[in-house]
């Protein structure tokens, strides 16, 4: 009986995941139940390594398993550009399409306040650290063209305004309500060359 | 060729439609039928087929048909393309085109529909709002961009508001979501300004139905137009915003101001009969600028309108109709209302047994 249980909690916990839903999740438990050697115990191991190691790196808040990201890490990253993003699925949609090789900075979110998500919960003091240290002559402001993400790219703007670093956003490209993670890679890459002073 | 139009129609679990499918021609619809048969029900799931609430303001939950409470669907071919609009109970009304999740404003470019219902009778009199909507539903049809930006608009000002709500006092915060309103605010305004333009010259001095002199004014002082204008206004609005709580300026302040052009007098103070045909007057002339346009009349739903129209008003709007050749959908309780479009028109009878509509044919 107590397998019952875990299996049912098992399948409530997986049915939580974005894109999952009850029926989705019981037909995935019991795909993994069924290749138990093959699937199963090689997820519950990662799950458990990526669990313990995986945190936010303390200089962009993209994904990593040391204090700092193998991007922020990386001699061939041109220093200088920043490139903030809202989260870390447009991060990797960036790298995905391969049109920016400088440095990003992760804010964590966009300012909703009928989401309770204010200045306060995004990143923006340490991009401000940033920018002198280390030496960024540009920031480009490469949030989704919502009314949360341009509300945001205006308000990062104005804070990083006394640093006087240029700071310039996506253009043409991205379609009004359009978010980033969805564009493809052409797209992308017409927006990050035709953007344009904010 | 079946640009803008709807070609079949199928119901299921909507209000008191079981099942109802339907196929069209280009002909007007003439829906004849007891009350509460599902007439305007029909004409609702129409309406449902542009972005928006549909032409009763529905929640997805209320549509769902009682008793079984399933969730209904609609699934139509309009503009040559698979339209599919459904809810389950508790969950909001999902939008798919040609079997692919679209978002609901995707629908503006498929077809415009427009429609005068029986509660529009009192448009003239009531409040602002109805006028507003009434006016963006006629903007929507010439410019379909007009429902992202009021999206995009009302998204800004409902943040701006609870920053208001929660007595928020970072000025940058507002400075940028002010900046987003401008921005989608100045395009809202554009927008109305130019569509009362194409309807002030499409209206026609001597025909059947009177012409409107329109305006489009504030509740006070008049809205400002510009983005700069209107970034200003917002501005200097935030210490009365922050007191009431909430927005007082912008385009969602906006009034729609009518005259009787002929008799030049207001349009609340019109006849009760003089305000429908002025409503009328309105529906058509956009419809003709419209098909002037883009070669294509927008889907008119008429519901009740036949019925309060003298006999020869009745005739001259059947024949405007017939010349605009766009779709239309007209209700009454009687096929004798519909006689004079004889077969011109495609003429449907409903009646409901047991709470269930059906649908029939009537051969003319
Ligand atoms: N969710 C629903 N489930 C079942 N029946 C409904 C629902 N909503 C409305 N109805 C029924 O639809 C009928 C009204 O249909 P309607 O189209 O307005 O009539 P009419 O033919 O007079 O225009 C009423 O009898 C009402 O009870
Ligand atoms: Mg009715
Ligand atoms: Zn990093």
């Amino acid at each position: 009986m107590d397998a019952t249980r875990d299996i049912e909690e098992l399948i409530a916990l997986m049915a939580r995941l974005p894109g999952l839903g009850p029926r989705s999740a019981r037909r995935a438990v019991l795909h993994l139940l069924k290749k138990r050697d093959g699937q199963l115990l090689p997820l519950a191991q990662l799950l458990d390594r990526v669990g313990r190691s995986v945190r936010a790196c303390l200089n962009c808040g993209n994904l990593s398993t040391g204090n700092i990201c193998a991007l922020c890490d990386s001699p061939k990253r041109a220093t200088g550009v920043i490139c903030v993003v809202e989260d870390v699925a447009d991060l990797w949609a960036m790298e995905r399409a391969q049109v920016f090789d400088g440095r990003y900075h992760v804010l964590g979110g966009t300012l909703s306040p009928l989401d309770d998500i204010g200045p306060d919960d995004l990143h923006i003091p340490k991009l401000r650290d940033r920018i002198a240290a280390e030496d960024v002559a540009e920031v480009i402001l490469a949030l989704n063209a919502t009314v949360e993400g341009q509300t945001t790219a205006h308000y990062v703007a104005s804070e990083l305004a006394p640093t006087g670093v240029r700071v310039s956003s996506l253009a043409q490209g991205v379609p009004i309500g359009g978010e980033l993670d969805y564009l493809d890679d052409g797209t992308l890459r017409a927006a990050l060359t035709a953007r344009k002073s904010f | 060729m079946t640009g803008g139009r709807v070609a079949t129609l199928a119901l299921s679990h909507f209000r008191s439609h079981r099942r109802t499918r339907l196929t069209f021609d280009g002909r007007p619809v003439a829906v004849h039928g007891p009350n509460g048969a599902g007439k305007t029900n029909l004409l609702e799931a129409v309406s449902l087929l542009s972005p928006g609430r549909g032409m009763r303001r529905a929640q997805a939950e209320e549509i769902i048909r009682r008793p079984e409470a399933i969730g209904w669907r609609i699934a139509a071919e309009v503009a040559g393309r698979e339209v599919e609009l459904r809810a389950e109970p508790g969950q909001p009304r999902t939008t798919r085109i040609d079997g692919k999740a679209a978002p609901q404003v995707g629908l503006a470019r498929l077809a415009r529909v427009l429609w005068l219902v029986p509660a529009m009778d009192r448009l003239w009199l009531e409040g602002a709002e109805g006028r507003r909507r009434f006016l963006d539903r006629m903007t929507l049809s010439f410019l379909p961009d007009h429902a992202e930006g009021v999206l995009a608009y009302e998204k800004a000002m409902r943040d701006r508001n609870r920053l208001l709500k929660d007595g928020v006092r970072d000025g940058r915060w507002y400075d940028a979501l002010e900046v987003q309103m401008a921005r989608h605010g100045a395009g809202i305004e554009a927008r109305r300004r130019d569509a009362l333009e194409r309807l002030t010259a499409a209206q026609t001095k001597d025909g059947p139905f009177p012409a409107a002199d329109l305006a489009l004014i504030g509740p006070e002082e008049e809205v400002p137009e510009t983005e700069a204008a209107l970034l200003e206004a917002f501005g200097r609005s935030r210490p009365r915003d922050m007191a009431a709580g909430r927005t007082l300026v912008g385009p969602h302040r906006a009034d729609l101001a009518g005259r009787y052009a002929a008799k030049d007098i207001e349009a609340r103070l019109c006849s009760t009969g003089e305000q429908k045909a002025l409503l009328i007057s309105l529906i058509l002339a956009n419809a003709r600028a419209l098909r002037a346009e883009t070669g294509q009349a927008p889907i008119l739903l008429l519901d009740e309108v036949a019925a309060h129209l003298d006999a020869d008003r009745r005739a001259a709007l059947y024949e405007e109709l017939l010349t605009l050749g766009g779709q239309a959908f007209l209700t009454g309780t009687g096929p004798e209302l519909f006689a004079e479009f004889g077969p011109d028109a495609h003429h449907l009878s409903v009646t409901e047994t047991g709470g269930e509509s059906t649908v029939a044919e009537v051969s003319t």
